[in-house]
């Protein structure tokens, strides 16, 4: 365990609930990421511009951190460019299709005792648990 | 003043993600992954989000109304189907796979990693083939209600 950063994880974690309460006391809205990328591609509907605005302040905050001198690396992805077009495209649909990913289940609805976003939550995770399992060690790929 | 509020919403979500260390795809599959190096972090993060939306969702339900909208959309359908537990799957196989959900990898937008846009563009692709697939399904079946943002 010698990656594990509780403090800064914890001081993160606070800042995204409270996000997600903000944005339910301003707009009344759940902060699901991938139900706001949907809105803000759904161009005939009625949420493109507070989706569009929330993605603006989510790629412009590594901007600002920066300010207070928290730099943001180039993410690691070691992965092929097949492998990460097929998991992108996994995730969109698979999130649209369950109704929401780590933020509108994992954090959103799990904060309200849903049972349908704890069901969710549970099945993501140990999904994404067996794929790493398998990919990084079963198969070495 | 709503999209002043959801661009503050945005920006202190990605300060989160950032912070806690979530918008690495190293970080997180070090948290997915038990049998090597685990890295507890994600559990953290997310156990403290959940303690402050917990309580700050009790407050805001207790209002009228929200600041800036007409009316609350807080999701209401409590059963567990198939396309639940499907689409759940899916979506735990992709983020498996690269360790990017959502959030960060619109956040990682902003280090211009072509991996990251290639990543980006295919998920709005997924998301796009979900929808003319219900629009498909809707027009064979009898008018059924569209699904838009079923919980978040």
């Amino acid at each position: 365990m010698e990656n594990f950063t509780p403090i800064s994880a914890a001081i993160g974690g606070v800042l995204i609930g409270f996000a997600a309460t903000l944005l339910m006391l301003f707009n009344g809205r759940v902060a699901g990421i991938s139900g706001i990328v949907a809105a803000c591609l759904n161009v005939r509907g009625h949420d493109i511009g507070w989706s569009a605005a929330f993605i603006a302040g989510l790629v412009l905050a590594p901007m600002t951190a920066s300010l207070v001198g928290y730099s943001m690396p180039a993410p690691q992805m070691p992965d092929s460019w097949t492998i990460v077009v097929i998991a992108g495209a996994l995730v969109g649909f698979g999130t649209r299709l369950g109704g929401g990913c780590t933020s509108g289940h994992g954090v959103c609805g799990m904060a309200r005792l849903s049972a349908r976003s704890i069901v969710a939550t549970a099945i993501f995770m140990a999904t994404a648990i067996i794929i790493v399992a398998l990919s990084r060690h079963a198969l070495g790929v | 003043m709503q999209m002043l509020a959801a661009l503050a919403c945005g920006l202190i979500f990605g300060w989160g993600l950032l912070i806690s260390g979530m918008v690495e795809p190293t970080k997180v599959i070090g948290f997915l992954d038990i049998f090597g190096a685990w890295d507890p972090s994600l559990a953290v993060v997310m156990a403290a989000a959940l303690g402050v939306s917990g309580v700050g969702f009790r407050l805001v339900a207790a209002r009228q109304r929200p600041v800036f909208a007409a009316q609350s959309s807080w999701p209401t359908r409590t059963d567990v189907d198939a396309p639940l537990v499907i689409g759940a799957i899916l979506f735990g196989v992709g983020w498996g796979l690269v360790g990017l959900c959502p959030g960060p990898a619109l956040e990682n937008l902003a280090t211009l990693a072509p991996r990251v846009i290639a990543f980006v563009f295919a998920m709005a692709c997924g998301m796009g083939l979900h929808r003319l697939w219900q629009g498909l399904r809707s027009e064979a079946a009898v008018r059924q209600p569209t699904e838009s943002i079923v919980d978040g």
